[in-house]
């Protein structure tokens, strides 16, 4: 019965499918990485992607540009941003806790406006499919790797992007001073709260993408937490990827993986128990998290409030 | 200088209230950008809540649950923990008091219902306590851990309720709903008002908030508990074994969530199905907060709570205002408390020593979180 699964064409679809389906936990967790190497913890990435897969539908389903539908997304992801960053670094609250506010309100805040503003369940036409010339008719490769919508090698190409911000430039160098250590951060002249505000601010933006990624680039439709908890699997990959841009690049894969073979072995009505085989990725992140937790240097100050002294 | 510490405390308590309602004035900005009318919205929801009986029931009904696991939240506030797996634990606590009560269905209801509550509880406290042990024992963040756990929980409940724990009557009938078969009337709890769905776990609740109470601050554990939770570092050096604490108070923690799902099951459901644990993982936190992360405020709290989400439902169907309007406000409601606590923090501060109360670690920031567990230290004992 497993013959079928291991044909080239399947395994070559479950690939395509896998690097298609990476792109909102890429984006979300690139974002919450931001976030974390400034030491701020955001719970509520969920709540943030919600809001962004609402925006972005709803710009789109009112016949605009798919385009403007991202870039609704990204506003409303920075006005997210900016309400946790307020509430966490301005307030000093408790980091933890004021992201499952956050998730709350945008669960909350997606489903008012979606049943107030659309009401029932609705399709758009997405990002298409943007075979990338040449490089697409390689064979296998070219399906698996060149055959995507521009949203997806976009969260791609986020990947060296927030490698070379978050290592070699002046902002990344701030945010990675401010994660370790605010105090001397501060001492430098650096605005350690600017700094975490900026991170907040590029955190929620690309959170929304993540979600517009799914409600006009994946699945082309909008339903009440439609991202089903996957905004908490982003801020546990960034752990999980011990906070370097390739670890969450890893751990993204990983989890699409998993998404993807049950894709596939529901579409050829293979009798395994999936709910089973869905499990493994949380599985293997506890395991993950437990054999690492000691060995790897997270930033010193995450998900501490600074607050300068006297 | 009473008078101050007084007014203090006084504003303690009241800032809570001061963050509910500006989270309604906030839903009122947001009902009149949608083009609804607040009022309506508001006294629907009100008088859904609290109008007659039925409403009443309803709210008193939603409050038992968020009482239990704002309890288990209370609990790993206090030992310096953050518990988001009530989800995950009120699932497991009702699959496995499902399991155990049509399983045994055979044995006398007197025996039977304190075994199926307890198997409840024990599934909570082992979801719980998986966290609670990696945290002490290797140091790995809670918050992740349980989050994990509440997506195992899922997967694990839709794998049973649509293979091992399929209702065999539903099998036989051809029809495919996820649900479990029912649990012998015999143990069904008591209902408090006939023809309503209010029942006797109630009572259990309120119970268990006194115990809870007496557990914190009348015992030793308690006292250690809250060491634990204000200050980690001065615990250890007290020589009180630092993660043998921080694994129990996760796994009270997730006991308490754990009965909240058998209760729910033996309360009103009387079998288990999808969809069951309805968000009180997250509202039990909401309560929690708002009742000052002190078991006896939590039972106004659930209750408020418990009257918002009736309230919402009732608000739907009458004026046709979606009920996803009372996450929001939980959400603010959450946002502003905790927000508020910088006020409390900065007071406390002014005056360390004559205040004498013991803020919870809300007051403290997240420093501990680390701290609890060093790696050498922590093997060093």
């Amino acid at each position: 019965m497993f013959d079928e699964l291991f044909t080239i064409t399947t395994l070559i679809g479950i690939l395509h499918s896998c690097v298609r389906l990476a792109t909102p936990y890429l984006l979300a967790s690139l974002g919450e990485t931001f976030g974390q190497r400034s030491g701020v913890l955001n719970l509520g990435v969920d709540g943030i992607m919600l809001m962004g897969a609402f925006f972005a539908f709803y710009v789109v389903f009112e016949g605009h540009n798919l385009w403007v539908g991202v870039l609704a997304a990204i506003a409303v992801g920075i006005l997210m941003g900016l309400l946790k960053a307020f509430v966490s670094v301005t307030m000093q609250s408790l980091q933890g806790i004021s992201g499952i506010g956050l998730y709350l309100f945008g669960l909350g805040l997606s489903s008012l406006l979606f049943k107030t503003l659309i009401g029932s369940v609705e399709g758009v036409s997405g990002f298409r499919q943007l075979p990338i010339p040449l490089l697409a008719d390689i064979p296998g490769i070219g399906h698996i790797l060149f055959n995507h919508n521009i949203l997806v090698y976009l969260a791609y190409l986020m990947v060296p992007v927030s490698w070379f911000v978050i290592n070699r430039t002046t902002l990344g160098l701030k945010i990675r001073a401010v994660g370790h250590n605010p105090e001397a951060a501060d001492t430098l002249g650096v605005s350690v709260n600017g700094v975490r505000y900026t991170t907040m601010m590029i955190g929620g933006a690309l959170a929304a993408v993540a979600g517009a990624s799914l409600s006009i680039g994946l699945q082309n439709v909008f339903q009440e937490n439609m991202t089903n908890g996957l905004g908490f699997i982003a801020v546990a990959l960034v752990y999980f990827g011990s906070w370097r841009t390739a670890g969450v690049l890893g751990g993204s894969l990983l989890f699409s993986l998993v998404n993807a073979l049950q894709l596939w072995v529901q579409a050829l009505a293979i009798p395994v128990p999936s709910e089973i085989a869905v499990m493994m990725p949380y599985i293997m992140t506890i395991v993950v998290l437990a054999f690492t937790a000691r060995q790897i240097q997270k930033p010193a100050a995450l998900a501490r409030s600074y607050e300068r002294g006297e | 200088m009473n008078t101050r510490l007084y007014l203090a405390k006084l504003i303690d308590v009241l800032l809570p209230v001061l963050a509910m309602l500006i989270a309604l004035v906030v839903g009122v900005l947001l009902l009149l950008l949608l083009g609804t009318d607040p009022f309506e919205a508001y006294s629907a929801l009100i008088r859904g809540a609290l109008g007659n009986v039925s409403g009443i029931t309803q709210t008193l009904t939603k409050a038992t649950p968020l009482l239990l696991v704002g309890l288990g939240i209370c609990i790993a506030f206090r030992g310096g923990v953050i518990n988001i797996g009530g989800e995950g634990q009120i699932v497991v606590g009702a699959l496995a008091a499902t399991a155990f009560g049509v399983g045994f269905s055979s044995l006398p209801a007197l025996i039977l219902l304190p075994m199926t509550l307890v198997s409840g509880a024990v599934a909570g406290l082992i979801w719980g306590g998986i966290p609670g042990l990696l945290k002490a024992r290797l140091g790995v963040n809670e918050i992740l851990t349980t989050v994990m756990m509440n997506q195992i929980a899922l997967r694990l409940m839709n794998f049973l309720l649509r293979g091992p724990m399929l209702d065999p009557e539903h099998v036989a009938a051809g029809t495919s709903i996820p649900q479990s078969a029912a649990l012998p009337e015999s143990i069904w709890l008591p209902r408090l008002v006939p023809r309503t769905l209010f029942h006797s776990g109630a009572i259990l609740a309120v119970l268990l908030a006194l115990a809870v109470y007496f557990l914190l601050w009348r015992t030793t554990i308690g006292y250690r508990i809250r060491a634990v939770g204000l200050n980690p570092n001065a615990s250890k050096y007290a020589g009180i074994p630092v993660s043998k604490y921080v694994t129990l108070s996760l796994a009270l923690s997730g006991m308490l969530c754990g009965l909240a799902g058998a209760v729910e099951v033996l309360g009103v459901h009387h079998r288990m199905l999808e969809g069951l644990s309805g968000g009180y993982g997250f509202s039990g936190i909401v309560a929690a907060l708002f009742g000052k992360l002190h078991p006896l405020g939590a039972i106004p709290a659930s209750a408020l709570f418990g009257a918002l989400l009736v309230g919402a439902d009732k608000m739907q169907r009458a004026v046709q205002v979606p009920s996803a309007l009372a996450i929001a406000l939980q959400g603010l409601v959450v946002l502003f408390v905790v927000s508020s606590d910088l006020y409390v923090r900065r007071r406390s501060r002014r005056r360390v020593g004559d205040d004498g109360s013991d803020e919870p670690l809300v007051a403290e920031g997240e420093t501990r979180e680390e701290s609890v567990v060093e790696p050498e230290e922590s093997k060093e004992e």
